[in-house]
């Protein structure tokens, strides 16, 4: 990869919005176009609780921590773990500033309930990915926790899954390079897009500009 | 499309602009005189010398609220421009084809046709609205006029030509902007453009309509992340906003001249409305100049169908939707520019 610096790295976050459309990522990552509406600022609100660096909480056998920032140079990305939770446990690793060994479990949070795709599930793999190279152990499952249920899911960080992030992540840095923007197939989930009004859907299937322009003057010459 | 909002116009030059919470209050003399909302509002335009505060300043910066101080007179004097929105992927496109002549004609080209286009149906539709009150046979002849220099607008690729076939095209639309004027006519007539200062009553209120005009279509320009000082068919000359100018042509005639001349013909302005300096400067009279202000934010709010979107927006939206569409042309979604084109 032509660029290695750490400004380069993407963010974690946009796997999600690269899996919801390729075209709004770009608009976000690539043209740095961002539009608050309802659900981001949702977002946020819900990311309050969450959003706490320095704290550290002790459960028993569980330790707490929030807002961790992770990064990793294999996938070039970087971002914040909502919450990660270790676990103590003879078969985990040893971490900073605890006694004994510990299991590694990311947490994130989501407003709204579980989707239909895997984006939820590729971000959360995506922090897998992080905090093993970080800590040099591995992470095998994570949960997300959804708003709308007020509960969190068990998700299976399989090979699988974490191959199908890399790959992903390959097509997004090669986007990234080139600072391309792709066009996209619209549909009912554009509605739902907090930058509908900058990527104006529409255009995707408007008629050429050409068309539009010689109609509108061929008109005229011929009235 | 995104919703308009409101503009404030701060026409008194003794009030001082401060933040309060989410608010902007209006101070004269260290007395409250008003307080909004800032959340209803897209721009604050002061006439005169007036202050705003710091804390006011880096608010609307944050929020892309566009500040812009203006001369008593409403000659451009600053705005207030927070950091440059992203997007330098756009930008380098933009300056690329700057940079280029051969490049820029394309797209400077499609600016003159929208201008010319416009300029055209504005006759045509007064040959229809006012068959007895005008000219019908000269207005005809300077329509088929235009037509032709747009084909021939449509083919050039030259940028010093375009500019002789605007120049040609300007001329034909000026013998029909005078006789456009169909009320008033001692005291209100157009004969050619004057600036620096305005000669007229009616120069002087373009001057006003243009200021405006280009304001709120630097600001658009900077919103979806262009730069407003980097033309294609304007050069760059320090200080000026070109692109924001470029893009503005075609809007000149639909947007400003109509709004002129229906303060004319409805007589909503009138002789005493204006001012004339020992040096047969014009001016307008504060009182005229709120009723500019009062019925150009009227204008902005009535709807149109945008002609390429084919969506219903606010005639206030368009600057936004042109630079918008300027924006995805140069980020390769659209074939051309598709000029705003009237009718």
């Amino acid at each position: 990869m032509a660029y290695n610096d750490e400004d380069d790295y993407l963010m974690l976050s946009g796997i999600q919005h690269f899996q919801f459309c390729k075209r709004q990522w770009a608009l976000i990552h690539i043209e740095q176009q961002w539009e608050e509406n309802v659900k981001t600022i949702e977002g946020q609100y819900l990311h309050r609780n969450a959003d706490q660096p320095f704290t550290r909480e002790k459960r028993g056998d569980k330790l707490v921590v929030r807002a961790m920032s992770v990064k990793s140079h294999e996938l070039k990305m970087s971002g914040i773990c909502d919450v990660v939770e270790f676990v103590q446990d003879s078969r985990g690793v040893e971490i900073n500033g605890a006694e004994g060994k510990y299991l590694v479990f990311p947490v994130e949070y989501k407003r709204g309930k579980p989707k239909t795709d895997e984006s939820d599930v590729l971000q959360l793999a995506a922090q897998a990915i992080c905090l093993e190279e970080m800590l040099l152990c591995e992470v095998q499952m994570g949960f997300i926790f959804y708003q709308e249920l007020k509960h969190r899911v068990e998700v299976s960080l399989t090979d699988d899954v974490k191959q199908k992030v890399r790959s992903v992540v390959a097509e997004m840095h090669d986007y990234y390079k080139r600072g391309h923007t792709p066009k996209v197939k619209t549909g009912p989930f554009c509605k739902n897009c907090s930058l509908h009004s900058i990527c104006l859907p529409s255009l995707m299937t408007k008629r050429t500009v050409r068309s539009y322009i010689e109609g509108k003057i061929r008109d005229e010459a011929s009235s | 499309m995104k919703r308009l909002l409101n503009t404030l116009y701060v026409t008194q030059p003794d009030i001082y602009l401060s933040l309060d919470g989410d608010n902007i209050v209006l101070l004269k003399e260290q007395e409250k005189v008003g307080r909004l909302p800032l959340h209803n509002l897209e721009s604050i335009v002061a006439f005169g010398y007036t202050g705003a505060s710091p804390a006011l300043m880096g608010y609307c910066a944050e929020r892309n609220i566009a500040i812009t101080f203006m001369t008593m007179s409403g000659r451009f004097l600053a705005r207030v421009i927070g950091q440059s929105k992203g997007n330098v992927v756009l930008r380098k496109k933009q300056y690329l084809i700057s940079a280029d002549e051969s490049l820029s004609v394309k797209t400077a080209r499609n600016f003159i046709i929208g201008k010319i286009y416009n300029h055209k149906w504005i006759i045509e539709r007064m040959t229809r609205d006012y068959p007895l009150r005008i000219n019908v046979a000269e207005f005809k002849e300077i329509s088929g006029q235009l037509s032709s220099i747009i084909l021939d607008v449509r083919a050039c690729e030259d940028l010093e030509r375009l500019r002789g076939l605007e120049g040609q095209a300007a001329f034909s639309y000026n013998k029909a902007l005078g006789q456009m004027i169909l009320q008033q006519t001692d005291d209100f007539y157009f004969r050619s453009r004057s600036r620096r200062p305005p000669l007229d009553n009616m120069n002087a209120m373009l001057s006003l309509a243009y200021t405006l005009l280009a304001n709120d279509m630097a600001a658009a320009l900077e919103a979806v992340g262009l730069d407003a000082y980097v033309g294609f068919l304007h050069r760059d000359r320090p200080g000026r906003a070109s692109l924001a100018l470029d893009v503005m042509e075609e809007l000149r005639g639909v947007y400003a001249d109509k709004f002129v001349l229906t303060l004319i013909n409805k007589k909503i302005v009138n002789k005493d409305d204006f001012y004339t300096k020992e040096n047969g400067a014009v001016l307008m009279t504060d009182e005229a100049r709120k009723k500019f202000l009062a019925a150009w934010q009227n204008k902005k709010q009535e709807k149109i169908e945008h002609p390429y979107l084919g969506e219903k927006i606010s005639w206030g939206l368009v600057p936004h939707a042109q630079a918008l569409l300027l924006a995805r042309y140069l980020r390769g979604d659209l074939d051309e520019y598709p000029p705003f084109l009237w009718k």
